[in-house]
């Protein structure tokens, strides 16, 4: 039970656990294991673990169901493309464009959050969905975006950027929610009304949990445009929103570690459906439907991996028997 | 002046398609609390039997236009009782990802099946116009409106004067209560969803007829603006989503006339939000708050 | 001086008066009851007086400090921050979260850490958590829940529940404690330990209590005075024997039957 501040040992687990993967990438990579192809399909994962992470945030942890996140996504995007063409093509230019990006982002999360989330459900659903195709129809309208032509950049984002992005958004997301401040969220997730006579100030929260998550999926979008070559408003719509709750949906609402699995798992049957993509979303549809239906709380429901608990069901095992 | 009025036309007809769909999303949100997200895929399907009908099997425009109401009321009733019925007592928003999932469902089945790319729909009602001191107003548009109101005339028919449209009130304002006095609960969300899809697909022949064209993702759009029409006029109430789906129309087309039809769906987006926040139970609608 | 004092508050919904020019004044360490037939405006007034609903007319005034304050109207979470804290009739626990995790987010008023200490797990973090627990833990041992604190609020049994929705009103160190109902549902054996916590916590926080009740066993033994509403409206008040003896409570509430 004793713990001394961050230098404990499940903290080491997870520093192990990072590193761990991060051998394990390069070291596949550098044998040839992991081609050009597959490389690009797991920095796609990276960055749809960021998306479903963050708006796991927003849907699974707080409760409140956005349909906006690739409106976010697409500030991001569209800030990095922008600061690429028009200041340097170079990872520095991906990140000063991130900064950017996060930047607007924040703006326009609070201008969206301050009004829409006093709705509820499916009200807020629709609100957000509405607010993410202005995004992206303003985006659409402007000159230095190119309008509907989209942009063609080069690729200058590489596999470690993404991992650390991913590594960190991880971190961030699950700090956050295994906090006071998470607590609060999760509060409102179960029961707006009593949380709110617990003495939890559900706006703030709401808003908070609302422009972390938009931050995040903004970041997605500017790793994005530096490693997809073209980026253009019509990849952005809601259909793309849609995406990323099928992978917050088929994980499980509210759990993180459900997120992640999905988005690989996902990733990986998208390979083999990449030759029928008009059956894949025939598959998504379905899925959608039966995941509701059959397994309301998605693949790990609100379940959450940690080493703490794996810890301590070992030792409860040991010790009882 | 002349363009003023001309534009106010051309609402009135695009504003009448809103209008039919909006009473499905209405009737349905009405009776289970439901934004049927799949609605306006179902007005997309009535666009194509209404093609079917009269590019390949040559019929004219009722037939085609019954047929449609029919495939509709029929696929609209089995996706309730496949996907929605067992996810009755679920959340709201399971509900509403279920029919995320139909709409993603309806609409990669039709690409596949009819091809991802539009087909063009023929001219069934003729060409002619006519000229109004100026304004000039096509066949096609004319019979959309009359169309549209002799279905609304009847919807109201039915809802206010037969059995089961008191049923159907007596469901949307408690289920379990109109349970316990015999009314046949599930019956009466079938002839609901029946209704509202037979609407939806009426909305697909004539839309079909006045763009000329019919394609898998036509719904997408259209659907969550009739949406916003039902939510404007105050969801769950029938002439609300009337009167919404001809104000969305109508503003759509000023947009468009006036200003840059690129940002006609902003508008219409800026316009439902502002609703949600100053009145969100829509111009006609009430408030209700949660009893604690 | 009070501690609370309600003036002619009012709450009307669509023309009908839930609740009609009602004045309260309650006193520090005082037990009181609220008693009514159902619809009185018994919770209707509990929602007024925790923020839940605005009151359409009239005012309420809490004793902040040595000042008297106006709170009506307030958000519920500022007027909890106050030291106001309630129960709710229709047991209200966030239910996918631990016992513990029940308690400690009740606990915002003690947490002195914000968003960014906690994503950067800052050595206050850690300091502030600790401190949590630990209190958390205290509470739950003072309602009897300290074995249940890792299980779900929603598998607790409902008496259980009960004491749990009670730890997490007093987590949010409450001056005033509001109990909506706490005996609803319970076998008497359960209402006669509940009547002993009750007691107990009001000495051991030094609280001041309100609570609405059916059970008139534990009003009539528990508080020290009482407020009886009918059609929204106080009809009288009184200590325990007042009220018994009151023609009007008696009439209205009662009934002909009463055995007490």
């Amino acid at each position: 039970m004793k713990e001394r501040g961050i230098f404990n040992k499940y903290n080491a687990f997870w520093l192990a656990t990072i590193l761990v993967i991060f051998g394990l990438l390069f070291g596949l990579i550098a044998a040839g294991v992991i081609n050009q192809v597959y490389l690009t399909v797991l920095m796609g994962i990276g960055i749809n673990i960021i998306l479903a992470v963050s708006l796991n945030l927003i849907i699974g942890l707080t409760g409140q169901f956005s349909l906006g996140h690739a409106g976010f996504m697409c500030i991001g995007a569209y800030a990095a493309g922008v600061v690429m063409k028009n200041v340097s093509s170079s990872v520095g230019g991906v990140l000063l464009g991130m900064l950017i990006g996060i930047l607007i982002s924040v703006v326009v999360g609070l201008l969206v959050a301050g009004p829409t989330l006093r709705l509820r459900g499916d009200y807020l659903a629709i609100a957000t969905l509405g607010f993410g195709e202005i995004i992206r129809i303003v985006i659409l309208n402007m000159n230095i975006t190119n309008g509907a032509a989209g942009m063609v950049l080069q690729k200058v984002v590489d596999w470690p950027l993404i991992y650390i992005m991913v590594v960190l958004t991880l971190v961030v997301i699950l700090n956050f929610g295994r906090s006071a401040p998470g607590r609060a969220c999760l509060a409102i997730r179960e029961d707006e009304v009593a949380a709110e006579a617990m003495g939890i100030n559900t706006t703030k929260y709401k808003i908070m949990a609302f422009v972390l998550g938009a931050v995040f999926a903004s970041v997605a979008g500017s790793l994005y445009a530096g490693c997809y070559y073209v980026i253009k408003p019509d990849m952005f719509t809601f259909n793309k929103s849609i995406e990323i709750l099928v992978l917050v949906v088929f994980g499980g609402m509210g759990s993180i570690t459900g997120s992640v699995i999905a988005a690989i798992v996902i990733g990986f049957i998208n390979i083999f459906l990449q030759s029928f993509s008009d059956i894949r979303m025939i598959v998504y549809g379905l899925a959608l439907v039966c995941i509701m239906i059959f397994r309301p709380g998605g693949l790990l429901g609100t379940k959450e991996f940690s080493y703490s608990a794996l810890y301590k069901k070992l030792t409860s095992k040991g010790a009882s028997k | 002046m002349v363009q003023f009025l001309q534009q106010i036309v051309n609402g009135l007809s695009l504003g009448s398609i809103y209008a039919l769909i909006a009473l499905g999303y209405t009737m349905v949100y009405g009776i289970i609390k439901l934004i049927n997200f799949a609605h306006g895929d179902i007005y997309m399907l009535g666009a194509y039997v209404g093609f079917i009908c009269t590019v390949q099997l040559g019929l004219g425009f009722f037939p085609a236009l019954i047929i449609a109401m029919v495939t509709c009321a029929i696929i609209g009733v089995v996706i309730e009782k496949i996907a929605y019925k067992p996810l009755r007592n679920a959340t709201r928003i399971a509900a509403l990802i279920t029919a995320i999932g139909v709409s993603y469902f309806l609409e990669a089945s039709t690409q596949k099946i009819m091809g991802t790319s539009a087909h063009s729909f023929p001219d069934v009602l003729g060409t002619q116009t006519f000229n109004v001191l100026g304004v000039v107003i096509s066949m096609k548009q004319i019979i959309i409106f009359v169309v549209t109101i002799l279905l609304m005339l009847l919807l109201q028919y039915v809802v206010q004067k037969t059995k089961i449209g008191r049923a159907m009130r007596a469901v949307s304002v408690d289920a379990d209560a109109a349970q316990l006095m015999g009314v046949n609960v599930n019956a009466t969300i079938s002839y609901t969803f029946a209704i509202g899809s037979a609407l939806a697909g009426a909305a697909g022949v004539l839309v079909g007829i006045y763009y000329n064209t019919v394609s898998p993702l036509m719904g997408l759009v259209p659907g969550i603006k009739a949406f916003i029409a039902a939510v404007f006029g105050g969801i769950g109430i029938i002439p609300g989503a009337m009167f919404g789906g001809f104000f969305i129309g109508i503003v759509e087309t000023l947009v468009t006339g006036y200003g840059s039809s690129l940002y006609k769906d902003a508008v219409v987006y800026i316009i439902l939000i502002i609703i949600l926040i100053v009145k969100p139970a829509g111009l006609l609608g009430k408030n209700v708050k949660e009893k604690v | 001086m009070s501690l609370l004092q309600a003036n002619n508050l009012t709450r009307i919904f669509g023309g009908l008066a839930a609740v009609s020019d009602v004045s309260l004044e309650i006193n520090e360490n005082e037990l009181i009851g609220l008693i009514g037939p159902n619809g009185a405006g018994k919770t209707t007034l509990f929602n007024l007086l925790t923020g839940v609903y605005e009151p359409s007319a009239g005012t309420i005034e809490l004793n902040v400090n040595g000042k008297m304050k106006s709170i009506g109207g307030m958000a519920p979470y500022a007027i909890t921050k106050l030291g106001m804290a309630r129960t709710f009739q229709n047991i209200r626990l966030f239910k996918n979260l631990t016992v513990l995790d029940n308690v400690k987010i009740a606990m915002s008023k003690n947490i002195k850490y914000g968003a960014l200490t906690a994503i950067l797990r800052l050595p206050k973090y850690y300091e502030e958590e600790a401190k949590i627990d630990k209190l958390a833990w205290d509470l739950l041992e003072v309602v009897h829940l300290t074995e249940k604190g890792n299980e779900l609020a929603k598998n607790l049994p409902y008496g259980e529940q009960r004491r749990l929705e009670i730890a997490r009103a007093l987590a949010t160190e409450p001056k005033i404690l509001f109990l909506d109902e706490p005996a609803a549902g319970m076998n008497p054996q359960e209402t006669k330990d509940l009547t002993v916590l009750i007691r107990r916590l009001q000495k051991q926080f030094g609280l001041t209590i309100i609570l609405i009740e059916h059970d008139m066993s534990l009003v009539m033994s528990l508080c020290e005075r009482i407020y009886v509403l009918d059609y929204g409206k106080c009809i009288a008040s009184g200590n325990p024997e007042e009220i018994r003896n009151n023609p009007r409570v008696i009439e209205a509430y009662l009934g002909e039957g009463a055995e007490c």
